[in-house]
């Protein structure tokens, strides 16, 4: 059992979202984060006071899935999230000790799976 | 001879149509996500600087001076021969009048934006936006209000049913279509951001209506005070059938609906304002609604992405004014000319001429005029830049910048950085 975190683009959320879908991963959050990972500053200007924005709007997807899903998923991420250009962000696989369900209590990879509906 | 009376009014009514446009702005920045609002309400506030400059240039002229057939002549060009002395036909300084039509043409050419907003180039915007008050509003203007060939034919047009609704609303269609629809249109939820600026928009346009319509008749004479109070009456009861509308499709009375509700009822009454009885402009309210909500409905269901139906609202709101003149003008309240319903059915036939004639040609004459445009510059901002948002890209600022991770950097710095549109 894995838990993936992935951190995209705002504006490529949604194909993020598409490619989970299409590899039937139903079960995650997101949110939104700000961070810095090395793309270039974006300057904005507000009545003669100019700015150097250093850290750009990120989505964190945090999914938690079964060995056999943790390829699927990585695969979505990176064909939702990449545009080719410096800031496409990261994915980040950790272990993950336990999973519950609380509804049922069902623990470990029966409460990552999505309920049949 | 200046009567100090109308001209008092006249400097009032002006100030309130020109607090429309930013208003439309709200309005507009209200129905686009949040990070297109101030792209959304630049291209509203742009039309303060060009269209103004413009129509001051030649639109007025184009509009106003003399009447030809189709256009005016370069003889106000400049502002030339307008003064203090009362323009021809009215008891207000013709500077006044002046400036009256030019928060018009403004107001109207910033309406044009809601068809483009979110995916629009911000530079092709401004081009366009000079060339429309010109080409478009200026002539429209001279058909129904400067002496051209609509109003001699004896169309009725109190408030600019030809000119600014319907040239706003068709115009808006075309713009749509040459420019195209946004790249995730139909396929993502594109929500309004903030339905507060919204209703707050449409009632401060509403508000400043009544300068709008109440000033069309140029002085505080029978015409206005009609038309003022048929601003009140007639869009509300345009918001209550909206209401009810809303009730019966989805059992909840929407805030976006109420607000696009309020525009509709000014729109309806724009052209008709001074031409019926109070009791009619009631009527119009309710009748204008359905044909409008019923555009909006199908409009979502196209290909079309006329992003913030302009022609629902303003198309089909002026045309269903224009015409109900022809069906309820009565010459006991207007002093002018009776409609069909009261003896006149020639009158009809007058309006559904400039029905017919004000689309076609706000249509055509957009249509051409962006073609032209695209000739020259590209129309769009790319696929990359509008996932980032037109604000960024095209002002360099955020609607919504929390000011968290910004550094400030002096000068120096700023020469050697490059600016980050890609």
């Amino acid at each position: 059992m894995k838990l993936v975190i992935g951190i995209v683009r705002p504006e490529r959320a949604n194909n993020v979202l598409e490619a989970l879908y299409r590899a039937d991963i139903r079960g995650y959050s997101m949110s939104r984060v700000q961070g810095h990972g090395g793309e270039l500053d974006r300057v904005e200007t507000y009545r003669g006071t100019t700015v150097k924005m250093g850290l750009s709007e990120k989505v964190r997807f945090e999914i938690a899935v079964s060995e056999d899903f943790l390829k699927p998923t990585i695969d979505a991420l990176c064909e939702g999230g990449r545009t080719g250009e410096v800031g496409d962000g990261k994915i980040f696989v950790l272990d993950l000790q336990q999973a519950v369900r609380i509804r049922t209590g069902e623990t470990d990879s029966g409460a990552v799976t999505p309920v049949a509906s | 001879m200046i009567n100090t009376g109308d001209t008092a009014w006249m400097l009032m009514a002006t100030a309130l149509v020109l607090m429309m446009t930013p208003a439309l702005g709200l309005f507009y920045a209200g129905f686009v996500r949040s990070k297109n609002t101030l792209n959304t309400f630049m291209m509203s506030v742009s039309a303060l600087a060009v269209a103004t400059v413009t129509w001051a240039a030649v639109g007025y002229s184009i509009a106003f001076d003399g009447t030809g057939s189709l256009t005016g002549g370069f003889g106000h060009a400049f502002l030339n021969g307008v003064g203090f002395d009362p323009r021809e036909g009215t008891t207000i300084p013709h500077l006044v009048f002046f400036a009256f039509q030019a928060s018009f043409c403004i107001i109207t050419t910033a309406l044009v934006s809601g068809a483009v907003v979110e995916r629009m180039s911000f530079g092709a915007h401004l081009v366009f936006s000079a060339l429309w008050s010109v080409v478009v509003y200026a002539v429209l203007a001279h058909w129904a209000f400067g002496g051209g060939w609509l109003q001699a034919n004896g169309t009725l047009d109190f408030a600019g049913g030809v000119p600014v609704e319907m040239a706003s609303g068709f115009g808006a269609l075309a713009a749509a279509l040459v420019v195209g629809a946004r790249k995730d249109y139909g396929r993502q939820a594109l929500l309004p951001h903030n339905a507060v600026y919204v209703l707050l928009g449409a009632g401060l346009l509403w508000f400043g209506w009544f300068g709008f319509n109440g000033g069309s008749g140029f002085s505080t004479g029978n015409g206005s005070v009609l038309a003022f109070v048929n601003t009140l009456l007639c869009p509300a009861c345009t918001l209550l059938t909206w209401f009810v509308l809303d009730l019966l499709r989805d059992r909840k009375v929407t805030a976006i609906g109420a607000a696009t509700a309020i525009i509709v009822g000014c729109v309806g009454i724009t052209p008709a304002g001074g031409f019926i009885s109070p009791g009619w402009a009631m009527a119009l309210g309710v009748i204008v609604a359905l044909p409008s909500y019923g555009v909006i409905m199908w409009r979502t269901r196209t290909r079309v992405d006329e992003t913030l139906d302009v022609l629902a609202a303003h198309g089909i709101g002026g045309f269903v004014g224009i015409l109900f003149i022809g069906l309820v003008a009565q010459k006991s309240w207007n002093g002018v000319a009776d409609g069909l319903f009261y003896g006149n059915p020639g009158q009809l036939l007058d309006q559904a001429t400039a029905a017919v004639a004000a689309p076609v040609y706000a249509f055509a004459a957009t249509y051409v005029l962006l073609r032209l445009v695209a000739l020259v510059m590209p129309l769009r901002a790319t696929e990359h830049e509008e996932a980032i948002g037109m604000d960024v890209v095209f002002h360099g600022e955020e609607a919504y910048a929390t000011g968290e991770g910004a550094i400030l950097i002096s000068e120096q710095i700023l020469v050697r950085e490059t600016p980050v549109r890609s």
